[in-house]
């Protein structure tokens, strides 16, 4: 499909344009999801599209689906009650950095412990970017932010880590760079069957580029493509050399039983006393 | 009129009772996290709802379990959550958005001795007002207050059907007390109670305005998957439902939001009136304390002191009328609560000087007893004479 058709078809083209920054990510990234969701065989009626609070969890409001556009933190304890509600909707959660990983954190680790069938994407622009660019739980220790002008002494999390310990039963990691190789990983996460998660690194070029030494969003690109490594090239390098640089690609992928199936198969089966 | 079915009685507490209601009135989606005095709400629905089809699920933390239902219900099925004092303020954000969304649901507040932790198995109703202003803004609400086993199934029907007619959050004001008292009732068979679906649109999807009201100032709602393609954000929105950023939108919104249900007072405002023709002294009391006061009415009368009784129903909106005629015929009137003092603001307000309003507050723990509320008749007598 062009991109002309892609849009047509997709987006509210009357809500358009949007009220990103110029250079932001935040547009790559709804395209890769756009793309992806194009790539699958989902009824457009039949999907959901959930958001949080930020900057980047105003992508649903331009996307032509049903969409929810929740409370700060809260997309995937609302995206949970849709799809347990209505298994056979399709539901996607675009949240930031700040969104999924600090005030909702905890929604993040039991909704992956469950593996219920939702296809998370974070856009990680290392920054809260909707309230000025204070730091967030993935800002990297020691950059700077509106709330710790002498750098963050808190350490960064790795999400993809936490979300595979927690139970998510797909994982994966690009950049706003490698939008191509974003879109098959997100195609990938919506035909998994279970807790589905990609982490997006991207770019905020007004808050974390300008007091973090980035003259431009291209700049903050180039780093992208530095100081990521795929999955394989990086089985290849010692751990020196992998200091100061992260992985992409699919990190982890597993079978596992989905909870609202399995609530189908086992809950109400036993209640209605089909199986003991 | 057809033939009511005949039901056995049964002995129920009041939240086996409001389980018995919600499944009743058709709610189908349950999320919760435990928390005493109300967590037999939730273990209820997770044996029964199951056997019908319907979904319960045990959520992280009290915020969850109300985006939960939110989600649930916007796709579709009628939804409740379940929790007490520390939980319901956990849920004010959540029911805010609700409200602004126009989201059907309803929350069962058992309230519980506060603040904070409290006293987790003591009673109190110190909720009173954070029913009315936990979230923050202007926000329309309505909240129903049983007294008895059997009123806690008969309201959290209305409350069901309220949430579905009216399009908002519909809370559940139980006190410990009435939440785990054990009285024996006879529920009415379900084909026998009237239910209420919420308005689906009749228009097409090409035309159709989400946030357009109907003449009842509710717009019809679709659910997630039916076609319409519809955003609900918490963000001042007009008719089309997308955020728009204007004071005026805001204005219209705001103002709709709250008329929708103040319009209707006068059918959801509702009060028990009990003695009060001649009463020289009425004491106005809600949910487990109202059950004293009665006593208390007949015991007084027998000493030849003349009570009477207003129970509010509807905490919210409050039952004006009934205070308005009290407060032309009696010579004082007396608000007993197990909190120090928030009911009272509403009776002092619509009483409005024409009688004097007396408190009677305990906050130890202990039920107002028919004796402390004929020793605060006596007392007001003295004073009012
Ligand atoms: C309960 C609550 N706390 C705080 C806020 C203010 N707030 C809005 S967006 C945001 C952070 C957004 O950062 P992130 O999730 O990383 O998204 P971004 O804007 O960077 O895309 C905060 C703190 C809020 N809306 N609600
Ligand atoms: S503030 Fe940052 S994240 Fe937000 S739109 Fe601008 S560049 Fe994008």
């Amino acid at each position: 499909m062009s991109v002309k058709d892609l849009v047509d078809r997709y987006c509210r083209v009357d809500k358009l344009p949007h009220i990103w920054c110029p250079g932001c990510g935040n547009g790559i990234i709804m395209g890769a999801v756009i793309r992806a969701l194009d790539k699958t065989d989902f009824d457009q009626d039949k999907t959901v599209i959930v958001s949080g609070i930020g900057c980047s969890s105003r992508a649903p409001g331009y996307m032509n689906f049903d969409t929810l556009h929740t409370t700060h933190g809260r997309a995937l304890a609302y995206a949970t009650g849709v799809k347990f509600a209505r298994p056979d909707l399709n539901v996607v959660v675009l949240t930031g950095d700040g969104d999924c990983s600090a005030i909702g954190g905890n929604h993040l680790i039991h909704a992956a412990r469950r593996n219920i069938d939702l296809t998370v994407v974070v856009f990680n622009n290392s920054i809260y970017g909707m309230t000025g660019g204070q730091f967030s739980p993935l800002t990297p220790a020691h950059s700077y932010a509106s709330t710790a002008p002498y750098g963050s002494i808190d350490r960064n999390f790795d999400l993809c880590k936490l979300v595979q310990a927690a139970g998510g039963t797909y994982v994966a990691r690009s950049t706003a760079y490698h939008a191509r190789q974003l879109v098959n990983l997100i195609a990938t996460g919506l035909n998994h069957k279970g807790f589905a998660f990609i982490e997006v690194v991207t770019q905020c070029p007004m808050y974390y580029g300008r007091r973090n030494k980035f003259p431009s969003p291209v700049d903050m690109l180039k780093w992208q493509q530095e100081h990521a490594v795929p999955v394989k090239a990086a089985a290849k390098l010692s751990p020196e050399q992998m200091a100061g640089k992260f992985l992409i690609g699919e990190l982890h992928r597993e079978e596992a039983p989905e909870y609202t199936a399995v609530y189908e198969t086992d809950v109400i089966a036993k209640a209605r006393g089909d199986i003991n | 009129m057809a033939a009511k079915t005949k039901c056995k009685a049964q002995l129920l507490s009041g939240n086996e009772a409001c389980v018995q209601g919600a499944l009743v009135a058709g709610i189908r989606f349950f999320a919760g996290y435990p928390i005493t005095p109300s967590t037999e709400v939730a273990e209820g629905l997770a044996e029964e709802l199951p056997k019908i089809g319907g979904r319960f699920i045990q959520m992280e933390d009290e915020i969850a379990s109300m985006g939960a239902v939110i989600g649930a219900s916007l796709a579709g099925l009628k939804s409740m959550t379940a929790t007490s004092g520390p939980g319901f303020s956990l849920k004010q954000e959540n029911i805010g958005f609700a409200a602004m969304t126009e989201v059907p649901c309803v929350v069962v507040n058992v309230q519980r001795y506060g603040p904070s932790t409290g006293l987790p198995t003591s009673p109190a109703q110190g909720d009173i007002m954070q029913a009315r202003w936990g979230t923050h803004g202007d926000h329309p609400v309505v909240a129903l207050m049983p007294a008895s086993v059997r009123e806690t199934f008969d309201l959290t029907v209305e409350a069901v059907n309220l949430a579905e007619e009216l399009r908002t959050p519909v809370i559940i004001l139980l006190d410990e007390v009435v939440g785990h008292m054990r009285e024996r009732v006879e529920l009415p068979a379900a084909e026998d109670v009237e239910l209420f679906n919420r308005v689906k649109p009749t228009e097409s999807p090409d035309t159709f305005l989400p946030y357009k009201p109907a003449a009842n100032l509710v717009p019809p709602m679709p659910a997630y998957g039916d076609g319409y393609r519809f955003h609900a954000t918490g963000l001042v929105h007009d008719e089309t439902g997308f955020p728009c950023g204007k004071g005026a939108d805001g204005n219209t919104l705001v103002r709709r939001l709250q008329a929708k249900v103040e319009q209707r007072q006068p059918k959801i405002a509702r009060a028990e009136t009990f003695q009060t023709e001649d009463a020289e002294i009425v004491i106005v009391a809600a949910g487990s304390v109202a059950r004293s006061a009665r006593a208390a009415v007949k015991e007084a009368r027998a000493q030849g002191i003349k009570l009477g009784l207003v129970r509010p129903i509807t905490a919210w909106p409050f039952p004006e009328e009934a205070i308005d005629s009290v407060a032309q015929t009696a010579k004082a009137l007396i608000v007993a609560e197990m909190n120090l003092g928030q009911m009272i603001l509403e009776v002092e307000r619509i009483a409005a000087g024409r009688a004097p309003v007396f408190g009677l507050n305990r906050i130890d723990a202990e039920l107002i007893t028919p004796e402390d509320i004929i020793v605060r008749a006596q007392e007001v007598t003295n004073n009012v004479r």
